[in-house]
């Protein structure tokens, strides 16, 4: 009751307070510090119209740089200090000799490529999909709610699907339910190999297209693409080829793996595709995100280029890939850099899952593992560093498109 | 034009069909957790929920029998039905722990002592002695028998009104609470006022400020943990709520300007240049004409920050605490999977209460929350 008490008094006293200092500022402004009348009256104005947006900024800007850009400064600052003492670079080089964080790193990687193309993949086949239908917007609704689920939530409901009992007890994990009708038969085969390896082959092939098509302009002759868009091209396709390569190596072991069929699997403690299990989580809950803006954007797509695309012949697949998704393009990397920043702070996921265990750990729990369990400020400053060194080019993307707007 | 995209019979059925199987593998896993969360930790542990809905044989756990005994045909008897009148059938049963199925339905079992127990498929059951029973230890019953589905409401009541101790479920929902809604309506107004600045006020620097708040944006919180940590102790915050009001309304503030400077700067530009005109001042302007007009941007923005602080769990834990009493729902929910990780009964009765009011003003709300998100990305 009395927090009850406690929390309304704030809102009451935080609420009170902003609207008493905008308005008390301005009373001044307007009746003490430059009134509009008298002989100064011209002059007054245009300097309480100088004065006036400071004013009103002021609040946010003490604010932003109190809370997010001072501890930018002061994080710098203590990841090159131990102790209180200056140690310059001793942190990174503890930090980098640990073979944990190169683990954190080795999934972080894995997880800024995998969670933002599956969003944004499912989001988009989501959004194509629901637009066509009369029910689409249930189903939209639907495949949105995850968003509203806390990461812990949906920790706890995917807890559920990978849970594991032991072997004379019945299955009570949805996944080892499924995983228990293989036998090794023939279904198995077909249901286990032959199609998983169609897909995969699949998406090797368009990954790789899609390489080539991030590449073309950069060995093609005759065409000069301007820095920025060939550095993000060199990126893209970096990313792209390291895809592929990952995913050939799944083609493989589709094959090659000996199934252990019949055998409840404890999926969280599984080697390497245990983060695949994490990242499920966050896909499950992105993709409705992703959906929602993808097909806000498919719907800005001019009925007339569909329209000349049906008159020369085009068939749906390639109204969608070479007609639509173009256009869409700017928007396919909003939502891309947008989830790219969910996933650099993945922390809950991890956390409540595995906390790290099993070689799932990722960077940001590794950083909450330094400075909130071991205690060790300077490593987990430094940490936290490598996390705002690899969310910096979208930074900058992201100061060099509001430049741009502002034109 | 009857042959494009999407109208052909055959793949409009495609369509539907894979939209269909889209939405089932979305909705599964938190289906699974609201079944489990209204079935006994005995029916979650024996089957799958996807089992809940049907008929289903299982051994139960053992019975002891009670009852009066009564004088019947010269022997004392006590009758009785074991499913006391839930239903269900009967298919094996057994009085040993070692031998759960070593009788049929209709059986007599002779238990020695002149007793003897006898159990009908429909549940019910007579024990029959030929000296009174009243001072002796009844046997137990096993059995094997299908239950028609059953569900309870007692997962939700056993963790709201009588928790465990140290996992108060209706403290830590008050914390949330507390938490969310002051950490809700500070960054709007805030944000409200430097919005409008950004949008319509003419002033040096503008266009940097607007490149800072882009910047901010994508700034993860990780980094401000320890420095804000610190600054909290000195000025003497501590771990309270103040600090943590605080801290998500710095953290809150970038998105909140970014939308609600979008918003504002798409409002008509005669309707602010005719009030100037007619000599309201700036101050006028905001709180007579754009805030009304900002309305549907407020309210996207407050969804999201309410989901974002009602959710969060990283700030909650560092200015917050991790004390018992400081807990908020998710920090507690955290907590129950390391203790009571295998209870699901429990956890997800848990987790249902932490996601009911996201959830609640998620499909409330919806319509707001598309349009904040597609005013903050699509240009």
């Amino acid at each position: 009751m009395e927090q009850a008490v406690q929390a309304g008094l704030v809102i009451v006293l935080g609420v009170g307070g902003c609207i008493g200092y905008f308005y008390l500022s301005n009373m001044l402004l307007d009746h003490v510090l430059f009134p509009a009348r008298g002989p100064n009256m011209g002059r007054n104005i245009n300097r309480a119209s100088m004065v006036r947006p400071w004013l009103f900024l002021f609040p946010a800007i003490f604010a932003l740089g109190l809370y997010l850009a001072y501890p930018v400064v002061a994080t710098a600052w203590m990841s090159l200090n131990k102790d209180g003492n200056f140690v310059g670079l001793q942190n990174y080089t503890q930090m980098f000799g640990e073979p944990k964080f190169w683990e954190s790193m080795r999934n972080n990687l894995l997880w800024l490529v995998v969670v933002p193309a599956l969003s944004t993949a499912f989001g988009l086949l989501a959004a194509q999909l629901t637009d066509r239908i009369r029910w689409g917007n249930l189903a939209k609704s639907l495949i949105f709610m995850p968003m509203a689920i806390s990461f812990v939530g949906a920790s706890v409901i995917w807890k559920l699907i990978y849970d594991t009992r032991p072997e004379d007890q019945s299955q009570i994990g949805l996944l080892n339910a499924i995983w228990l009708q293989f036998d090794g038969g023939i279904g198995s085969t077909i249901g286990l190999r032959v199609v998983p390896a169609l897909l995969v082959a699949l998406l090797i092939a368009a990954l790789a297209y899609g390489a080539w098509v991030m590449a073309r302009p950069l060995v093609k002759s005759g065409t000069k693409p301007g820095p920025v868009q060939f550095g993000s091209r060199l990126v893209g396709t970096g990313i792209l080829l390291f895809l592929v390569w990952n995913v050939v190596g799944w083609l493989a072991g589709i094959f090659a793996a000996d199934l252990p069929y019949g055998q409840a699997q404890t999926w969280l403690s599984m080697p390497y595709w245990n983060s695949y299990f994490l990242m499920i989580v966050l896909v499950w809950i992105q993709t409705g995100f992703a959906m929602v803006i993808l097909s806000a954007a498919l719907r800005g797509v001019p009925e007339e280029t569909i329209e000349a695309a049906i008159l020369d012949g085009a068939n749906p697949f390639q109204i969608f890939f070479r007609i639509k998704v173009p256009q869409i393009m700017p928007t396919v990397v909003v939502v891309w850099t947008t989830v790219t920043i969910t996933v650099l702070k993945v922390f809950d996921i991890v956390l409540a899952m595995t906390n790290g265990q099993w070689e799932t750990q990722v960077l940001a729990n590794y950083m909450y593992d330094k400075l909130f369990r071991s205690l060790d400020w300077g490593v987990g400053s430094a940490s936290a560093m490598v996390i705002m060194a690899m969310v910096t080019p979208i930074l900058v993307w992201n100061v060099y498109s509001a430049r741009k707007e502002m034109r | 034009m009857e042959n494009i995209a999407g109208k052909k019979p055959a793949l409009l059925w495609a369509v539907h069909i894979s939209t269909a199987l889209l939405v089932l593998l979305w909705i599964m896993p938190t289906l699974g957790l609201l079944v489990s969360s209204f079935r006994t930790g005995d029916q979650i542990v024996s089957s799958g929920w996807w089992q809940a809905l049907s008929t289903q044989e299982a051994q139960m756990p053992a019975i002891r029998i009670e009852g009066v005994e009564a004088p019947k045909d010269g022997l004392f008897v006590i009758e009785g039905n074991l499913f006391e009148g839930a239903g269900g059938l009967v298919s094996h049963w057994g009085t040993s722990s070692k031998e759960p199925e070593a009788y049929a339905p209709g059986d007599i079992a002779d238990l020695g002592d002149g007793r003897s127990l006898t159990v009908q498929s429909d549940g019910n059951f007579a024990l029959s002695s030929a000296a009174t029973m009243a001072d002796a230890r009844n046997p137990r019953i096993f059995l094997t028998a299908s239950t028609p589905p059953e569900f309870t409401t007692a997962n939700f009541i056993n963790v709201i009104s009588s928790p465990m101790a140290g996992q108060s479920i209706g403290q830590a929902f008050l914390n949330t609470l507390t938490v969310s809604i002051p950490a809700t309506i500070i960054p709007i107004l805030i944000a409200a006022f430097a919005a409008y600045a950004l949008a319509w006020m003419e002033f040096p620097g503008r266009p940097l400020l607007i490149a800072a708040v882009m910047a901010l944006l994508v700034v993860p919180l990780q980094l401000a943990l320890i420095p804000l940590l610190q600054l909290h102790n000195t000025l003497g915050i501590g771990k309270s709520y103040l600090g943590i009001w605080l801290a998500h309304t710095g953290f809150g503030l970038p998105m909140a300007i970014y939308l609600l400077r979008n918003y504002m700067a798409g409002l008509p530009r005669e309707v602010i240049e005719s009030a100037r005109v007619d000599g309201a001042t700036d101050f006028q302007i905001f709180l007579r004409i754009v805030l009304p007009l900002s309305f549907p941007a407020l309210a996207s923005f407050a969804i999201f920050q309410f989901l974002w602080t009602w959710n969060d769990l990283l700030v909650a834990l560092v200015f917050l605490g991790t004390g018992n009493d400081q807990l908020v729902l998710t920090g507690n929910l955290v907590n129950l999977m390391g203790s009571r990780g295998g209870d699901w009964e429990i956890l997800a009765a848990s987790a249902f209460v932490s996601i009911a009011v996201p959830l609640v003003v998620f499909f409330a709300m919806q319509k707001y929350l598309v349009r904040g998100l597609l005013a903050g990305s699509v240009k």
